[in-house]
């Protein structure tokens, strides 16, 4: 089953293909070294979380957190949990965006953009109304059959027609079943205003507002997904070959699949579970991380996760003060921001296959 | 060392030739693939463009045809530029297979050929006796009538571009452009694809003008050569003239010999690469001592 | 070497031209066709007269033509209903059908692809914003969100197109899907700061819906489809030619202009359908490929055209009496069914023609 045949990227910012060279080749192609990179990003996360501890409706001293006795304390705890489910998220959104475009070979792939973040909705939207679960614990089941049903159901139906699955196809692909899953979503959410309530203020993507033991429940499978994603960077490095050629090196290639997709489908049935539908991190933040540190998986997948973290928190920091009285929900931010820059990477040819 | 462009073996250069490139540079976005190239289309002849990969064979082609508009220069079709001619004019005058054609699904032969009657139609004008009449005679032509009810895609590759042949006959045009047209088929169905465009060109007197990658069926179907790299010609005039050792050297970066096809004794031209012959073939040996 | 003594038979001498052949051959597919069109007009016509004659007030033929033909029946409620109630809103479903079927049919075609649909390529979806926005940002009411609406769809239009450099290749398409998944957002960052009834409200504005149509919205919907109609019509041979690929279309003297011009006028149909129901789900999406079903594969924008008013007419008429008092917006019913269709679609590999 693999892609037909594409142009390779000409343009010179196109990203390394993963596995072609070996990895000590890659050095002229780095903007800088792997050692200094983790430094900037580890930096730029120190910093985030700093940001999104002392900045809200009020500036906050983030010592507060550290005495139980002032009097900002409990909004400081607040921002303490919010600050770690942006970070945890936004990993585990990026890395599953990596993931995808390695197990895909695609680009474009993106839990948005290939309705599994749509699969996932759906299927939490159905379980509250007709289920009757309310309990994240309950609710987070679904979330992992929509997402599961939902990217197998792209990409074998993308791969079923002429050609093969190439990126463009995959995406419209992804496009057709969102908006067959939104429109059936709509459709319950119409004849159910209690759900309704429920569901639009989690539809929008918000890491704020989180109950701490809905986060404890799916901290332990977003840490299983990254865990595992971590761990497929030599699957992803051969699947990027091709089928034929990962199979040549040896590799069982649908064994090799599922534990990419599963791990993807704990990643991403995990996070929308909790903060809803987060769209377009998964798709421009490992996309950026190759231009910086080449595309072998070993170094995209953590580099996405830090800088997929990093990026989720302050775009939740900004959505705090952008357009007072109020705040812009996470969600908002990124689909405001991505898809500018998406629809920029489109227009810039980089994607030389479309 | 390069052959200079050399108008061998027309009688009239740039006289009486109604399809002409003018200094034209022709590219995409913001790369120019042709540079600045002057070529007379013979009428009432077989041109035939070759060249390497990416020499811009087919992007001369594609401007000559108006679907690149140049990025200097200009494509003159009977003296005007060929940008500025309405398009339906120009389609009246020149017709064009491209190479990637998409057949809309569920089409019949007849329909599809009968499209090519486009150009001569008008939304008063919309279905006339002369559009059955070279609809037939397209098919007849191309030997398609047999097939004129059966729907395109289920048809061979062969007979479907033969089809599509027929469409830009139907067309009734003096000139007739054709991108790659023997790119996706075997061997035999090349060459008959390419008997029948020969035909065409006695019979008829149609100006034929088409971008092959084989060099060897180029040579002999060719009245007219022109062998282009990076964007200019390298050489040009008939295949005798064309097709040399030189020249294949510059153009292909190929060593070869050039001898006389003995079926149609053209130049034929026979690769030299690093191996001659398997070890221990009594073929191989042989066969050098012959050239 | 001998030199080759026989050159084989010229071709030409083969067969000579076969005219009536040729007639004949033509014949075939243009008899379906005018088939097609008839059994549709029909199957229309029954869609109409269900809705007219059937559901919670019930008419015989007999007496509704008398109501329609002004000479009345001697019960002005029942006259009320039908001339006042009835008629205008099954009138907007034909129209809007009519529009979203042609515009959905001219969009598949031009861009060769059965999913690049408005409703896909992001044109519901900006129609959608503009009309959330104005219901719930501004706070307005009545008219002035349905046009809100059309120039949603209009303007997203332009964006894509603009943004997306030409109407060639997946392009397009992208271009759609991501300013699409932006402007979802927005919506759902509106529905957040709603009250929640108003929320519900404004849920009509993503799938569609009929009731609430007058005479007025029918008389705009008469002029829009007047116009443009006819001017599908006179372009019809020019789409045929554009479903060749863009180099074998300016081969025969269609340019991307004209390929642009028809979309522009299949935008400006759906702007029109949308302003009189909002977006109705997949139903631009399903029309094309059903009227292609029917018709042997054969593109056919009358045949969608009439299979949109169709499907509209009969969603509606199910959604008012299927669930007890609830009147399920046609949207959810055309959704239900589209969505499932159109997967299967994909799964049959209907995913835009490759060349050959």
């Amino acid at each position: 089953m693999s892609s037909s045949t594409t142009v390779p990227p000409t343009s010179e910012d196109s990203p390394d293909l993963p596995g072609r060279t070996a990895t000590a080749g890659r050095a002229r192609n780095l903007r800088w070294g792997t050692t200094t990179s983790a430094a900037i990003g580890l930096a730029a996360l120190v910093v985030a979380v700093l940001a999104s501890l002392c900045i809200g409706n009020r500036l906050v001293s983030p010592l507060a957190l550290f005495d139980a006795g002032h009097p900002d304390h409990a909004v400081m705890d607040a921002r303490l949990l919010r600050t770690m489910v942006g970070l945890l998220l936004g990993a585990a959104f990026a890395v599953a965006g990596a993931a995808m475009q390695g197990l895909t070979r695609n680009p474009l792939a993106d839990p948005a953009l290939l309705g599994i973040n749509a699969g996932a909705a759906f299927a939490m939207v159905a379980g509250i109304s007709y289920v009757g679960t309310s309990q994240i614990g309950g609710y987070v089941w679904f979330g992992f059959l929509g997402a599961g049903l939902a990217g197998l159901a792209v990409h074998l139906v993308a791969s079923l027609g002429r050609g093969g699955a190439t990126p463009a196809k995959i995406v419209i692909a992804g496009a057709a079943l969102t908006a067959a899953l939104t429109s059936w979503t709509t459709g319950i959410l119409l004849t159910n205003r209690d759900t309704l309530d429920q569901i639009r203020a989690w539809q929008v993507g918000s890491v704020a507002g989180k109950q701490g033991d809905s986060f404890s429940t799916i901290v332990p499978f977003v840490l299983v997904g990254l865990v595992l994603a971590l761990c497929s960077a030599r699957i992803l490095n051969a699947l990027a070959l091709g089928d034929d050629l990962a199979r040549g090196l040896g590799r069982n290639v649908l064994r090799d699949r599922a534990v990419v997709g599963l791990a993807v489908t704990l990643l991403v049935g995990a996070s929308v579970a909790l903060a809803g539908p987060i769209g377009f991190l998964g798709l421009l933040i490992p996309h950026l991380v190759r231009r910086q540190v080449g595309g072998d998986y070993g170094r995209v997948l953590p580099f996405s996760a830090v800088w997929g973290a990093v990026l989720l928190v302050t775009a939740d920091t900004v959505g705090r003060f952008v357009l007072p009285p109020g705040e812009v929900q996470v969600g908002v931010m990124t689909a405001v921001i991505g898809a500018p820059v998406f629809v920029m990477m489109i227009r810039r040819g980089r994607l030389a296959s479309l | 060392m390069s052959a200079a462009p050399i108008d061998h073996g027309l009688e009239d250069p740039a006289g009486t030739a109604r399809l002409r490139a003018d200094a034209v540079s022709l590219g995409y976005d913001r790369t120019t693939v042709v540079h600045d190239l002057s070529v007379a289309v013979p009428d009432g002849k077989v041109t035939v463009i070759v060249g390497g990969n990416g020499c811009g064979k087919s992007t001369l082609l594609r401007g000559m045809a108006r679907l690149l508009r140049p990025q200097g220069g200009a494509v003159l079709l009977d003296g005007e530029a060929v940008h500025t001619v309405p398009t339906r004019k120009v389609a009246q005058k020149l017709g064009l297979l491209p190479q990637n054609p998409i057949a809309p699904e569920g089409v019949t032969v007849v329909d599809l050929v009968g499209r090519g009657r486009h150009p001569h139609q008008s939304a008063l004008r919309r279905w006339g006796r002369d559009d059955d009449t070279a609809v037939a005679e397209a098919l007849a032509l191309t030997d398609t009538t047999d097939l004129a009810e059966r729907v395109v895609d289920e048809l061979s590759g062969g007979q479907r571009q033969r089809v599509w042949i027929a469409m830009a006959l139907a067309q009734g045009t003096d000139l007739l452009l054709l991108d790659e047209p023997t790119t996706y088929l075997d061997v035999a169905h090349q060459v008959e694809m390419l008997d029948l465009l020969a035909d065409l060109n006695e019979r008829a007197g149609t100006t034929i003008v088409m971008v092959l990658h084989d060099l060897n069926l180029s040579a002999r179907y060719a009245d007219h050569l022109v062998a282009m790299k990076e964007g200019r010609i390298v050489a040009e005039g008939t295949p005798a003239t064309v097709v040399t050792e030189a020249v294949v050297r510059e153009v292909f970066g190929l060593e070869s010999r050039v001898i006389p096809d003995p079926v149609s004794h053209t130049p034929l031209v026979v690769p030299v690469g690093r191996h001659l012959g398997r070890p221990g073939s009594s073929v191989g040996p042989a066969l050098a001592k012959e050239l | 070497m001998t030199a080759v003594e026989e050159r084989p038979a010229s071709v030409l001498v083969r067969t000579p031209p076969d005219v009536d052949r040729v007639r004949r051959a033509r014949r075939g597919p243009r008899r379906r066709h005018a088939l097609v069109i008839a059994g549709l007009a029909a199957v229309t016509f029954a869609a109409l007269a269900v809705n007219l004659l059937l559901g919670d007030y019930t008419y015989t033929f007999p007496d509704a033509v008398r109501i329609l033909a002004g000479v009345g029946i001697d019960r002005p409620t029942a006259e009320f209903i039908l001339l006042q109630q009835k008629l205008p809103r099954a009138l907007v479903a034909l129209c809007v059908g009519l529009c979203f079927g042609a515009g959905g049919a001219v969009f598949q075609t031009v861009l060769r692809n059965p999913l690049a649909s408005p409703d896909i390529v992001g044109i519901s979806v900006g129609a959608s914003a503009a009309a959330v926005f104005a219901l719930l940002a501004l706070g307005l009411r009545g008219n002035v969100v349905a046009v809100a609406a059309a120039v949603g769809a209009i303007g997203t239009a332009l964006l894509v197109r603009w943004v997306a450099g030409g109407i060639g290749s997946y392009r397009l398409v992208l271009v759609g899907v991501g300013i699409s998944a932006a402007m979802i957002s927005v919506v759902h960052y509106l529905f957040t700061r709603a009250a929640v009834f108003d929320a519900q409200l404004a849920l009509r504005w993503l799938t569609g819906s009929v009731s609430g149509a007058g005479w007025p919205e029918v008389r705009i919907l008469l002029a829009v489809l007047a116009v443009l109609l006819p001017v599908l019509w006179w372009s019809g041979r020019a789409l045929r030619i554009t479903e060749l690929g863009e180099d074998a279309a300016t081969g025969l003297g269609v340019t991307s202009r004209r390929a642009e011009l028809l979309m522009f006028v299949a935008v400006l149909l759906v702007a029109a359908g949308v302003a009189g129901a909002g977006p109705v789900s997949f139903l631009a999406f399903l029309a094309g490929p059903i009227a292609r079903g029917l018709n042997a594969g054969r593109t056919s924008i009358a045949g969608a055209a009439l299979v949109g008013a169709t499907l509209l007419l009969g969603a509606d008429y199910v959604g008012q009496y299927l669930i007890g008092d609830v009147n399920v917006p046609a949207g959810v019913l055309t959704g239900a069914v589209g969505a499932p269709f159109l997967l299967w679609l994909m799964a049959r590999g209907a995913s835009g023609r490759s060349p050959r």
